[in-house]
């Protein structure tokens, strides 16, 4: 019960983050990381298995890399439209993973179009764990 | 006259209430240029017709082969500004399916009849709904650069 509280703390200060000013991209990983724990609580999240998630086929024609290649810090290309797309890594794009809704938003589309469903706390943590990795 | 007082109320009412957070309410012409011109150009509205705006609005789920859903507040904030700024050919009301592509409509295959079959695969065109590709002003809402003598092919 007493980690619930910190939890929703978290939480709570992320949607305001959010609504007034930018979130750092560390505290995703706490929030996919915590999320993942209430089910796991020997979850770890590991950088290794997100790229290894980011680069695989999973439901569909697309793995994530279809579209933002294998390499977080490289420009991607959207595989259906051809448009350019910004790396992920926050190392080489400064905006990534700063803004809770865009985060959500794009896990939800892109999730649906590779896996067919939504990415799983587990999963959201290793990506997120991978793409901090980067330097 | 005494009617626009509410009504301009109401209005900015709507529009906070839209965006959750009065300080800072996006427009709807910033909503649809930030939700439509993530994978593709913002097409301009003028190039479709309202029925065909509300029924891409409606299958954003399965958006041509992709998940393009947006929030239900913004959704609906874009679907007005869409069908407000909508073309005025209006689809033929033949009882066929409404169509959701600018390309597939008869204007657009008789303005590119001489873009050749071939042109249309090169890698860096892809498809015909790249319009920036040849169209360098398509951003901004111009396609009447001269574009004849080039094969429908590139400009730069
Ligand atoms: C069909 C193309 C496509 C595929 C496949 C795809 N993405 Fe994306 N992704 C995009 C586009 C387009 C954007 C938004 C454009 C932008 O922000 O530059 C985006 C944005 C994101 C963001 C937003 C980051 C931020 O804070 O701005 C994340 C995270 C992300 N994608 C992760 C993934 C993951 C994980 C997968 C695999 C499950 C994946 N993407 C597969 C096209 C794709
Ligand atoms: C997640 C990516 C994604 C987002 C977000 C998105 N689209 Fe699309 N859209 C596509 C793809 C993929 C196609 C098909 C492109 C092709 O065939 O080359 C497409 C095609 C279209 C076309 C048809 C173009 C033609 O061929 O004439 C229209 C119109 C369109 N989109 C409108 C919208 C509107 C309006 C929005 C915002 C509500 C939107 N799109 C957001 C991916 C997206
Ligand atoms: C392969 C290159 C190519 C692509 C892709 C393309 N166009 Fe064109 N477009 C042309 C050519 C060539 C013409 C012929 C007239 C000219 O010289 O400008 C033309 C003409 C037009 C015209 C008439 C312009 C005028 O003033 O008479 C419009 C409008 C137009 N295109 C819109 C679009 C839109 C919208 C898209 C994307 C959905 C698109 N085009 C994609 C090559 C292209």
């Amino acid at each position: 019960m007493t980690h619930l509280i910190p939890l929703a703390l978290a939480t709570a200060a992320l949607s305001i983050g959010g609504a007034v000013s930018a979130a750092a991209p560390r505290e995703f990983l706490s929030r996919f990381e915590n999320a993942a724990r209430s089910a796991d609580a020997s979850f770890v999240p590991t950088a290794a298995r997100g790229a290894a998630f980011f680069t695989a086929k999973h439901a569909t024609a697309w793995s994530c890399s279809s579209c933002h290649t294998p390499d977080p810090k490289a420009q991607g290309k959207h595989a259906a439209t051809g448009k350019l797309i910004q790396p992920l890594a926050p190392a080489a794009q400064p905006d990534r993973l700063t803004d809770p809704a865009k985060v959500d938003k794009w896990f939800r589309r892109n999730c649906s179009d590779v896996l067919n469903r939504e990415c799983t706390p587990r999963e959201k943590a290793d990506v997120v764990a991978w793409l901090l990795s980067i330097r | 006259m005494t009617r626009s007082i509410p009504m301009t109320m109401l209005l900015l009412w709507a529009g906070s209430a839209v965006a959750g957070q009065p300080s800072q309410t996006p427009t709807p012409a910033a909503l649809w240029k930030e939700e439509c011109a993530a994978c593709h150009m913002a097409y301009p509205a003028r190039l479709l017709p309202a029925e065909s705006w509300k029924a891409i609005m409606a299958g954003l789920k399965s958006h041509f082969g992709t998940d393009a859903t947006v929030d239900a507040p913004a959704a609906a904030a874009i679907e007005r500004f869409l069908v407000a700024n909508a073309g005025m050919r209006a689809v033929r009301s033949t009882g066929g399916p409404v169509p959701l592509r600018i390309t597939t409509s008869p204007w657009f295959i008789r303005e590119h009849r001489e873009v050749a079959a071939s042109t249309w695969k090169r890698p860096e065109i892809k498809s015909p709904s790249n319009c920036t590709a040849c169209h360098t002003g398509a951003e901004s809402n111009n396609f009447s650069d001269d574009l004849s003598g080039t094969s429908g092919g590139r400009r730069r």
